[in-house]
C-alpha cells in the first residue's frame, strides 16, 4: 500500500467516526446518562418526601440485603427483600423453561409447515401483541379468579367442590408470564429451525440414532443460537416484569419491578430503589454474558 | 449363485390416493449379490430414489417385501437396518467436525471411545482426509464433503451402502476422480454398493450389474456388456448409448426393412419388429457391394475421435453411422454421396417393442 493510499484510508476511517457521532450522542443521552444518574442516586440519602438529599450514604445499598431492627437497631438480613430477589429469579427461570417446552414444539410445527402457510402461523403467534398488555393480563385474571371462567366450569362439571385459589399465587404469575413472553421464545426458535435442513433428520436416523438421539444430538445443538436468544428474550424482561405480578400477584407477590416502583413511590426511598435497579441490571448483564459465551462457543466448536 | 445380500420382492410404492395416485414403483423384484457394485439407471422420475428410500427404510412399501440376508426387514426403521446412505446433498452435520461426522454412527451405537477414534482414523485415511479431521464441514470443498459423506456412511461397516446420485453436484473432472475413488473404496471395503445415476456412461464404466428402470418398472438387469449389446427392448436400447431403430418384418433368416433390404439377424421373431443397430456397428462401403443397403449422405458431424454420418435410405428412413476419424480428420465423404451400408455380423437386434 502506498503512503497516499494509507492516508486516504485513514481519512475514510476518520470520516466514518464523524458519521457515528450523532448516534453516540443519542446513546449517551438516552442510555448511559440516566444509568449514571441512577448509580449516583443509589449513593445518596433519601429525602423525607421522596427524592434525595445530596449527601453521600451507603444506606441504600445496605438496605438491599440487610435491615435495621426498629427496636434495638441491630442489623439482620432483609428476608423480605431476599424473598423478592429469589422469587424474581426463580420465577423468571421457570418461565423461561416452561416457554421453551411450549415454544419449541410450536416453532418446530411452524417451521415444518409449507412455506406459504408459515406467515399465517407466525401472525397468530404475534396476534396478542396487538392488544394492550394490561388488558390481556386482566383477561387472565378474569379466567382464573375464584368466580372466574375456569372455576365456574370446573364447579359445574363437579371436578371441584370449592373454587380453586389461583389468583395471587406464584402459579398465577407463571401462567401470566409464560403467556406474555411465549412469543419471544417462539420467534427466535422459529428463525433457527426454519433454516434447519430436514434431511439431517433422515441422515441421523439412517446412522443408527434413535428419535431421542436425533433430537438431542442434531436438532437441539443446531438450534442452539435460537434457544439461547429466546431464553434471554424471555428471562430478561421477566426479571423486570411489573404489570403481571402487579395484577395477578395482587401487590402481595412482588417481583423486582414492583419492588423498585414501591421504593420510588410509597416507600420514599429512592437510593434503595436505585440500588435495586442496579442489581437488576447486573443480573441482566450476567445473563447476557452467558448468551455471548454460548454464541462464541458455537463459533469456536460449532 | 450365493444367496443375495439384499432382495426386493414385488415391491410396489404408490404415492397419493384415488385419481392422484402415482405408482413410483410397480412390482420391482431384484436380487443383489454380496460385494456387488449394482447400479440403478433410468430417466428422471422413474423411481430410483424411491427404491433406495425403501431399502434404507425411510418409506414403507405399499406392497412387497425387502429381504436383507434372507431376513424380512420391510418394516424395520432405518436406525435398525445395517444399511447406510450417502445422500445426494451429503446431509453432513454442520455443528460437528469432520471426525465427529464420521464417528456419528458409532457413537449412536454406543461403541467405546477408543474404537470410535480408531475407526474414524481408518475411515479418514481411506478417503484421504486425515489432515481435515478437526475441520468444520463448512470449511470443506464439495469434493471433500463428498468424501466425508462416504466415510461417515462406511464407518459402521454396513451390509449395503446406498448412494443416490452422489456425484451429480461435482464438476466433470472431480466426478471422474470420484468415480475411480468409489470403485477403489468398494473394492477395499468389500461392501455392497447400490448406486443411483441417470448417467449411462457412469453406469457402464462403474457397475458390475445394472438395472435399467423406466416408469417404476425394472426393464432389464444385466452386466454393462449384456445391457449394451443385448438390450431387451426399445427403451433400454435407446437409453443406453445411441441406436438406430428401423421398422421391419421378421422372417426366417433376418429382418426385411421397409426398403425391401434383408438384414441378417440371429433369433427368430416373425411379424412386425424393430431392428436396433448401434451406429458404430455400421460400415460404409461402395454402393454396389453385395448385401449393402443403399443410402445417401445427408449430414456429417465431426466429433474429434469419430464422425457421425447421417444418412437416408431410399424410402427416406434415417440412419446414422459413427465412423472413426482418420488422422487427417477427413473421412472422404461429402453430403449427397451415394453409399452402401453394411451392418457388422451380429450387430443387428430384433426387438418386439
Ligand atoms: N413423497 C412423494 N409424494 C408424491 N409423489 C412422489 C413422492 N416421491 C416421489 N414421488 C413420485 O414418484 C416418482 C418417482 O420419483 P423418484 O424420486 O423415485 O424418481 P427418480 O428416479 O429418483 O428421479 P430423479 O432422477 O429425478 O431423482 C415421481 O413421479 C415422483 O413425482
Ligand atoms: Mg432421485
Amino acid at each position: 500500500m502506498s503512503a497516499a493510499e494509507q492516508a486516504q484510508r485513514a481519512k475514510t476511517t476518520r470520516n466514518a467516526w464523524l458519521l457515528v457521532i450523532p448516534a453516540l450522542v443519542v446513546l449517551m443521552a438516552a442510555a448511559i446518562g440516566p444509568l449514571v444518574l441512577v448509580l449516583i442516586y443509589s449513593f445518596l440519602t433519601p429525602g423525607d418526601y421522596g427524592n434525595v438529599v445530596w449527601s453521600f450514604s451507603l444506606d441504600g445499598w445496605q438496605k438491599v440485603v440487610v435491615e435495621r431492627d426498629i427496636f434495638d437497631d441491630s442489623l439482620h438480613l432483609a428476608e423480605a427483600h431476599l424473598t423478592i430477589f429469589w422469587r424474581s429469579v426463580s420465577l423468571s427461570l421457570v418461565t423461561t423453561i416452561l416457554s421453551f417446552f411450549a415454544g419449541f414444539p410450536t416453532a418446530w410445527f411452524i417451521a415444518t409447515r409449507p412455506a406459504n402457510q408459515r406467515a399465517f402461523w407466525l401472525f397468530l403467534i404475534t396476534l396478542p401483541f396487538w392488544t394492550n398488555l394490561l388488558i390481556r393480563t386482566f383477561a387472565i385474571n378474569q379466567i382464573i379468579r375464584n368466580e372466574g371462567l375456569l372455576n365456574t366450569i370446573l364447579l359445574h362439571l363437579g371436578v371441584i367442590s370449592a373454587p380453586l385459589q389461583m389468583t395471587y399465587t406464584e402459579g398465577a404469575l407463571l401462567i401470566g408470564m409464560v403467556y406474555v413472553y411465549l412469543p419471544l421464545m417462539v420467534l427466535p426458535l422459529y428463525a433457527s429451525l426454519e433454516r434447519f435442513d430436514l434431511r439431517l433428520l433422515e441422515a441421523a436416523y439412517d446412522l443408527y440414532a434413535s428419535r431421542w438421539q436425533v433430537l438431542m444430538r442434531v436438532v437441539l445443538p443446531i438450534a442452539r443460537p435460537g434457544i439461547v436468544a429466546g431464553s434471554i428474550l424471555v428471562f430478561v424482561p421477566c426479571l423486570g416484569a411489573y404489570v403481571t405480578p402487579r395484577i395477578l400477584g395482587g401487590g402481595k407477590l412482588m417481583m423486582l419491578g414492583n419492588f423498585i416502583e414501591l421504593q420510588f413511590g410509597q416507600g420514599r426511598n429512592w437510593p434503595l430503589g436505585a440500588a435495586i435497579s442496579i442489581v437488576l441490571l447486573v443480573i441482566v448483564m450476567a445473563a447476557l454474558l452467558v448468551y455471548v459465551r454460548a454464541i462464541n462457543g458455537e463459533k469456536r466448536d460449532g | 449363485m450365493a444367496a443375495p445380500v439384499i432382495s426386493a420382492r414385488n415391491l410396489v410404492k404408490a404415492f397419493g390416493t384415488g385419481d392422484f395416485a402415482v405408482r413410483a414403483l410397480d412390482t420391482v423384484s431384484l436380487d443383489i449379490q454380496q460385494g456387488e457394485f449394482f447400479t440403478l439407471l433410468g430417466p428422471s422420475g422413474c423411481g430410483k430414489t424411491t427404491l433406495l428410500r425403501l431399502f434404507a427404510g425411510f418409506e414403507m412399501p405399499s406392497a412387497g417385501t425387502i429381504l436383507l440376508d434372507g431376513q424380512d426387514v420391510t418394516v424395520l426403521p432405518p436406525n435398525r437396518r445395517p444399511i447406510n446412505t450417502v445422500f445426494q446433498s451429503y446431509a453432513l452435520f454442520p455443528h460437528l467436525t469432520v471426525a465427529e461426522n464420521v464417528g456419528f454412527a458409532l457413537k449412536m451405537q454406543g461403541k467405546p471411545r477408543a474404537e470410535i477414534d480408531e475407526t474414524v482414523a481408518k475411515m479418514l485415511a481411506l478417503v484421504r482426509l486425515e489432515a481435515m479431521a478437526g475441520r468444520k464441514i463448512t470449511q470443506l470443498s464439495g469434493g471433500q464433503q463428498q468424501r466425508v459423506a462416504l466415510a461417515r456412511a462406511l464407518a459402521p461397516h454396513p451390509k449395503v451402502l446406498l448412494l443416490d446420485e452422489p456425484l451429480s453436484a461435482l464438476d466433470l473432472k472431480l466426478r471422474k476422480e470420484m468415480q475411480i475413488e468409489l470403485k477403489r473404496l468398494q473394492h477395499e471395503t468389500g461392501i455392497t454398493f447400490i448406486f443411483v445415476t441417470h448417467d449411462q456412461e457412469e453406469a457402464l464404466t462403474m457397475s458390475d450389474r445394472i438395472a435399467v428402470m423406466s416408469a417404476g418398472k425394472v426393464q432389464q438387469v444385466g452386466t454393462p456388456k449384456e445391457i449394451y449389446t443385448h438390450p431387451i427392448n426399445r427403451f433400454v436400447a435407446a437409453f443406453i448409448g445411441e441406436t438406430n431403430f428401423l421398422d421391419a418384418v421378421g422372417e426366417t433368416g433376418g429382418a426385411r426393412l421397409t426398403t425391401g433390404d434383408l438384414i441378417p439377424v440371429e433369433g427368430v421373431l416373425h411379424g412386425p419388429v424393430t431392428v436396433a443397430i448401434r451406429p458404430e456397428q455400421l460400415r460404409l462401403v461402395a454402393p454396389a457391394t453385395a448385401g449393402a443397403i443403399a443410402a445417401t449422405v445427408r449430414d456429417l458431424v465431426y466429433f474429434g475421435t469419430d464422425t457421425h454420418c447421417h444418412m437416408a435410405l431410399v424410402d427416406g428412413t434415417a440412419l446414422t453411422a459413427r465412423l472413426q476419424s482418420p488422422a487427417s480428420g477427413d473421412i472422404g465423404l461429402s453430403i449427397g454421396d451415394r453409399v452402401g451400408v453394411l451392418p457388422m455380423p451380429g450387430a443387428a437386434q430384433m426387438l418386439r417393442d
